[in-house]
């Protein structure tokens, strides 16, 4: 076997132009198919480790895949937002353990700035109940203070105390209608998540209302520049509304009424939610989009697998005199049914592991760019048993697709005899 | 005297599709022999040749190969037998492509195991010591794809491939047809010289009469074969 796994092997190297188009048909199908594959676990992976710890996200009435994208994963935006009274009967019901509100709706050069209470960082977990953690400096104290994500940090390169003009609107650039007399301070770092955080400016509640001062239409009063900082210090800052609350309960048990308890409020209309179902709803709705890719990338797996073929059975008739010569040093009909079996899984093996090889080096340039514009970090893209299995199943689909060249020549070698009549 | 390496007997074969192509009562070829078969194309001389490497099977009769009837033994062993026994030169194209020259010597080698053993030392030193006596001593030459030796220098490796092992008996299919009158007695002359060295029986088949003065003996297949040549 070694012999043959030798000729096979050197017959391919004679080959190399052909063979390494070949082999990189297989190796692209390979790479299609895994990423297809690592994308969708990956970023489900991603997605299911930003929040824990949270049972229930209430917010206006909207689409539970919508509330949950724009609350935790800040895309998107809230069409409606819950009152201040209604936060707060929500947040002294008996089975509410704690009760965070967060105020989305501003940016800060293209970072979304999220209003909350400094229990944020108390009951905002994620991954396996991972709490946030302040890697340098503070919570937020003063109203003009700001907590960053480490993502924030890292590409504006502030560090603490770096001064920070914060937007109204999601611009990445707010010429003009920037809340220019409203300067914040960076008090505090976070350390990296992996989740939105990493992307988001954490202040208070109060700070929110304040960089509103001056716009409560909506448009900036023209008075709004002349309002000055001791003016706004000196405002009634609780805020009117806030975007969504995550909710803590006291008991698991509850989660069910507590829900139905909220979203048949009397009075503002309100929309509770667990996180882990609205994923689970998410998932649904792409996972038909991702099983339709897979089976497409099954299908180019197949294409190359057919181009091995072709390739194979495109030679066999040149090499006609090549295994009559073998046969006459002594191989047998099973040897030359081996060499073609074997050359047909090496370029099926060695295609396979290049196309693993170009998945990985996609992805480590890729999962940066994704993290960066989406802020979930990729997860369990390294080598994984799927990639074995992939190598597998593709050297022993590329042995099978040998298995007819070789049988037709099998075939051949036992009418040819010795003499070939060229 | 000692037993026939090769000995046909009442030997009958037929193509599926028709007309029989050889009907010998006897054929023997004896030990250290150099035999000259003559035979012009189309007289049944590759396929008899493909009987005595066991690759067809006759359809009556017996191929004796050392002693071992062919006809009886199940094809691996025919196989076998071929690996063991036999170096077979063809008429031209001999060389696997991808192997190097001395790839290409060696490989017979690499199916018996009865041959490498013959061989004492290092199997490559073996097969450019062989290439040395039949001429191919130019060690860039060696370096070479095969397909860029001119058609003697094939022919020669070749030869070297058949002798590598000492196998009993060396098979020549018209194997210096394309070569010219000059290095065609050259290569009879260094394949007979090789051949009588490690003892092997040759048995040398072509279509060009005027060779048989080079040979122990001489046999003209029409002269042997009594089936009915048909068009």
């Amino acid at each position: 076997m070694k012999t043959i796994l030798s000729l096979a092997w050197k017959s391919l190297m004679n080959r190399k132009g052909s063979v390494i188009l070949t082999l990189l048909a297989v190796a692209l199908s390979v790479a299609l198919f895994l990423g297809v594959d690592k994308a969708r676990t990956g970023a489900r992976e991603g997605f299911d480790n930003t929040i824990s710890g949270t049972e229930l996200i209430v917010g206006a009435p909207t689409g539970s895949v919508n509330l949950l994208l724009y609350s935790v994963f800040r895309m998107g935006n809230a069409t409606a937002e819950i009152s201040w009274p209604t936060y707060q009967k929500i947040a002294h019901r008996d089975d509410v353990a704690w009760a965070v509100p967060i105020s989305l709706g501003d940016s800060h050069r293209g970072f979304r700035v999220m209003g909350t209470t400094t229990d944020y960082f108390d009951h905002y977990k994620y991954g396996r109940n991972k709490d946030l953690v302040i890697a340098k400096g503070r919570r937020f104290e003063d109203l003009f203070d700001a907590v960053i994500g480490a993502d924030v940090a890292k590409e504006l390169g502030y560090d603490i105390s770096s001064p920070m003009v914060l937007s109204h609107g999601l611009g990445k650039a707010s010429l003009g209608s920037g809340h220019d007399n409203r300067p914040f301070r960076v008090v505090g770092i976070l350390a990296p998540t992996g989740t939105p955080v990493d992307r988001t400016v954490h202040v208070s509640l109060e700070a929110i209302t304040a960089i509103h001062v001056g716009w409560e239409t909506g448009a900036k009063n023209p008075l709004a520049d002349t309002i000055t900082e001791e003016m706004i210090r000196s405002f009634d800052l609780t805020p009117k509304s806030v975007t969504a609350i995550f909710i803590g309960l006291k008991q698991k048990g509850t989660i069910l009424t507590t829900r139905r308890a909220i979203n048949t409020n009397p009075g503002e209309p309100l929309m509770a939610i667990m996180p882990s179902q609205a994923l689970a709803e998410l998932w649904s709705v792409t996972d038909v989009a991702e099983r339709a890719l897979l089976a497409v990338s099954i299908f180019v797996i197949a294409v190359g697998i057919v181009s091995i073929l072709t390739s194979i059975l495109s030679s066999l008739n040149e090499r006609r005199r090549e295994m009559s010569i073998l046969r006459a040093v002594g191989a047998r009909p099973g040897h030359i049914f081996a060499l073609l079996v074997l050359e047909a899984g090496l370029v099926g093996f060695l295609g396979a592991l290049l196309g693993i090889a170009l998945i990985h080096v996609i992805l480590a340039i890729a999962g940066p760019i994704i993290t960066a514009k989406y802020g979930i970090s990729l997860t369990g893209t390294g080598l994984s048993v799927t990639d074995i299995y992939t190598l597998l199943a593709v050297t022993l689909a590329a042995l099978l697709a040998g298995a007819i060249p070789a049988w037709m020549a099998f075939r051949r070698s036992l009418a040819d005899g010795l003499s070939v009549r060229l | 005297m000692t037993d026939p390496v090769i000995s046909i007997e009442e030997l009958r074969f037929s193509w599926p599709s028709g007309g029989e192509v050889l009907n010998i009562e006897r054929f023997d070829l004896n030990a250290g022999e150099r035999l000259f078969l003559r035979g012009p194309s189309g007289s049944g001389k590759s396929t008899l040749l493909g009987l005595i490497a066991g690759v067809l099977e006759p359809g009556a009769g017996h191929v004796n190969v050392l002693g071992m009837d062919l006809a009886k033994l199940p094809s691996a062993r025919r196989d076998r037998i071929r690996a063991d026994h036999l170096g077979v030169i063809f008429q031209m194209f001999n060389l696997v492509p991808y192997l190097s020259v001395v790839g290409n010597v060696t490989l017979p080698l690499k199916f018996s195991p009865t041959r490498r053993k013959a061989i004492s030392g290092d199997t490559d030193e073996e097969a450019r010591r062989l290439l040395a006596r039949l001429g191919l001593t130019d060690a860039a030459l060696l370096d070479r794809r095969v397909s860029d030796l001119s058609v003697g220098q094939q022919q020669r490796v070749a030869a070297a491939r058949a002798l590598i092992g000492g196998p009993e008996i060396v098979i020549a299919d018209e194997p210096t047809s394309a070569l010219d009158a000059d290095a065609r007695d050259r290569f009879i002359e260094l394949l007979s010289e090789e051949a009588a060295r490690t003892g092997a029986a040759l048995l040398f088949v072509s279509h060009d009469a005027s060779l048989a003065r080079l040979f122990d003996r001489a046999v003209d297949l029409r002269e042997i074969n009594t089936a009915r040549a048909e068009a």
